[in-house]
């Protein structure tokens, strides 16, 4: 709780600070930032439909196409079903990821907040873990109807179902306090892992490989149905992001100086864990585990253009879908054919870098 | 050859059943992947190594296997890295998978061949035959069945009149991370291999491999502890084995009763098969033959 305290005083230092510095040069380099990772995201876009184990690329694609040739079945294969869902899902998942980081770090003022933190991680796992293990039964009708979207189906309705138990052991008289949401969700965190360990136990080899890989993230399986099944949740997710902004940034001064002036503290903490739980719920059901995404993003871009709300979440957006897709096109290419967990790019290259913002914040700051 | 006429030759190929792994060959397959350390070996066994392309990461026998290219984890394949090899058949153990890789596959028109595991001779004979009808070699199958076989069927007969009347319990240990042990239990390759070699299970609780308490290890109290041989130090490694605490008080660890044998020849109930339960037939009886 100590670092929770602290990071209040932080924010409620850079905000008010800031707010006496020079807002429009801010808000000309946010902009500026903006067109930067909007410009990034079209590259990576298309280095991702570039690169990959197949020697099949898009430029050579849109050559065939220009010149009236067909292409072949295999290069329509690779580039309409292999990488362009996979470069869809990885910019949903990453920005969902890093938005719902950005977020949770705004709701509860602490810089070390995620979604993993107030367990809805740990709540979709743990559903995931169990279509896993006891998937098989149940009855065939049912089975048959879900086919191979029980995982990612099982996975969502986990991730709202713990945001939901976390919200109502919150919640007195129409107040939610984020402090006991935040001890309720380490502690619901606990839970879904300590019953994850149960089922992991009653798994048999074949599951727990499968287990052990889920954990690890892929958007190996991305295919176009998953793209549409997670489409609609994150983007409503992303949608709440200009209300959320003017929300946040006003609860960074406290929720009673928020209340003051003029700001719905309640509805944008309502709105805030609806984003969250859905967009993670999606993202964890899609992709897997995939770690650091949502907590590295919003702090590069907090060193970068301050802890405005307004261009941080949709910055976050773009460079977590970024990000991702980069450390998706590694884990494809580096052992080709046989590819990386993408779980374990984001940690390689994600823990070092949120080491060193935290040494470069610690300075600065003076601690 | 590019890859549209290697394409349209692969689409003369059809997938009968894929339980049964049969399938008409308009022309014979000239770019395979092998999925899975057996199928891998029956492939060199029939002599049709020369058309493989890629493997899987379980796949490391023989040695010529490891020089193709590795399209990673059975159970973990990424689509696009399959097709980069441009294959024209896949042979694979039953669960390879996931689904949504092997759904792309068999939209690419990518012929598939699911090999049964069954740990049994039958199983061993099933299995080459499958192969060999994906890769349409029936006649080489028939002549490498035709040692095989009754290889199998001597060396289960010599290992069961060795048991006698007294069959060792053994148990079998997968790993022992942490100081606990997972040992095999019943419907596993471990129990295929420990019954076909003269010995009984001492795990009869439990299906699959488990991680089990000190407790219970020791309650086991098994004859013969048998494990995967991973290279290194062999002495080092038999003596830490031992010395666990959950194992120290068994007839087992005082006797100094502990074989172990590559995992790929222990496990895989392919063409060494019959090699295997010799071996472990003679490991486990060793005492009676003193």
């Amino acid at each position: 709780m100590r670092l929770a305290a602290e990071a209040t005083t932080q924010n409620r230092g850079q905000a008010q600070g800031r707010s006496t510095g020079a807002p429009v040069d801010r808000r000309h380099q946010a902009r500026r930032l903006t067109l930067a990772l909007v410009a990034l995201l079209l590259v990576t876009s298309v280095s991702s439909l570039t690169f990959g184990a197949a020697g099949t690329s898009v430029w050579s694609a849109i050559g065939n196409l220009i010149a009236g040739r067909e292409l072949s079945q295999l290069d329509r294969i690779i580039l309409f079903d292999i990488r362009l869902p996979r470069l869809c899902l990885g910019i949903l998942v990453g920005a969902a990821l890093a938005v719902s980081g950005a977020v949770m770090q705004g709701l509860f003022r602490n810089p070390l907040a995620d979604p993993g933190i107030v367990g809805v991680s740990a709540g979709a796992g743990l559903a995931a873990i169990t279509a896993i293990v006891l998937g098989s039964m149940l009855p065939v009708s049912l089975r048959d109807t879900l086919g191979n979207g029980l995982v990612p189906v099982a996975a969502f309705f986990g991730g709202w179902g713990s945001t939901l138990i976390l919200y109502r052991t919150a919640t007195r008289g129409g107040q939610t306090s984020v402090a006991t949401m935040l001890l309720a969700g380490i502690a619901l965190g606990a839970l879904a892992g300590a019953l994850s360990g149960i089922l992991v136990y009653m798994a048999d080899d074949n599951q727990l490989r499968d287990l052990t890989f889920w954990g690890m993230g892929s958007l190996a399986g991305a295919t176009w149905t998953k793209v549409l099944a997670a489409l609609p949740v994150i983007a409503l997710a992303l949608c709440a992001a200009p209300f959320l902004a003017r929300g946040l940034n006003g609860l960074a001064l406290g929720e009673a100086a928020a209340g003051h002036i003029g700001i719905p503290v309640q509805r944008v903490k309502n709105i805030a864990i609806m984003a969250v739980a859905g967009a993670t719920g999606a993202a964890v059901a899609v992709s897997g585990g995939i770690g650091f995404i949502g907590i590295v993003v919003p702090h590069l871009l907090r060193l970068a253009t301050g802890p405005d709300h307004h261009p941080l979440l949709p910055n976050a957006a773009l460079l977590g879908a970024t990000l991702l897709l980069a450390a998706d096109m590694i884990a494809r290419v580096i052992i080709a054919p046989a590819e990386l967990p993408i779980g374990i790019v984001t940690a390689v290259l994600g823990a070092p870098v949120f080491l060193w913002i935290l040494l470069k914040r610690r300075a600065g700051l003076g601690l | 050859m590019s890859l549209l006429s290697r394409l349209s030759k692969g689409v003369g190929l059809f997938l009968l059943g894929t339980l049964a792994g049969q399938i008409a060959c308009a022309a014979p397959a000239e770019r395979v992947v092998s999925v899975g350390g057996s199928v891998t070996e029956i492939v060199y066994a029939l002599g049709e190594g020369h058309r493989l392309v890629a493997r899987d990461s379980t796949s490391s026998y023989p040695a010529e296997a490891e020089a193709l290219p590795n399209i990673g984890y059975a159970r973990a394949l990424s689509p696009e890295g399959v097709l980069s090899v441009s294959p024209d058949l896949i042979i694979a153990s039953a669960g390879a998978g996931p689904v949504e890789t092997l759904d792309v596959l068999k939209q690419a028109d990518i012929a598939y061949a699911e090999v049964p595991e069954v740990y049994s001779p039958a199983g061993v004979i099933t299995k080459i035959e499958t192969v060999a009808a994906a890769l349409g070699a029936e006649d080489k199958a028939k002549a490498l069945l035709g040692d095989i076989a009754p290889d199998l069927e001597t060396a289960h007969a010599e290992a069961q009149a060795r048991a006698g009347e007294a069959p060792v319990r053994v148990l079998f240990v997968l790993s022992t991370q942490g100081g606990r042990i997972m040992a095999g239990g019943r419907n596993t390759a471990a129990d295929g291999i420990i019954r076909l070699s003269g010995g009984i299970n001492a795990i009869d609780a439990f299906e699959g491999y488990k991680p089990m308490t000190d407790e219970a290890v020791s309650a086991t109290a098994p004859d013969v502890i048998l494990a995967m041989d991973r290279g290194g130090d062999h002495g080092v490694a038999m003596e830490q084995l031992a010395s666990l605490p959950a194992l120290i008080p068994t007839p087992a660890a005082q006797n100094g009763r502990l074989v172990r044998m590559d995992g790929q020849s222990l496990l895989g109930f392919g063409p060494r098969t019959a090699d295997t339960i010799r071996t472990l037939s003679e490991a486990f009886y060793e005492a009676h033959a003193k």
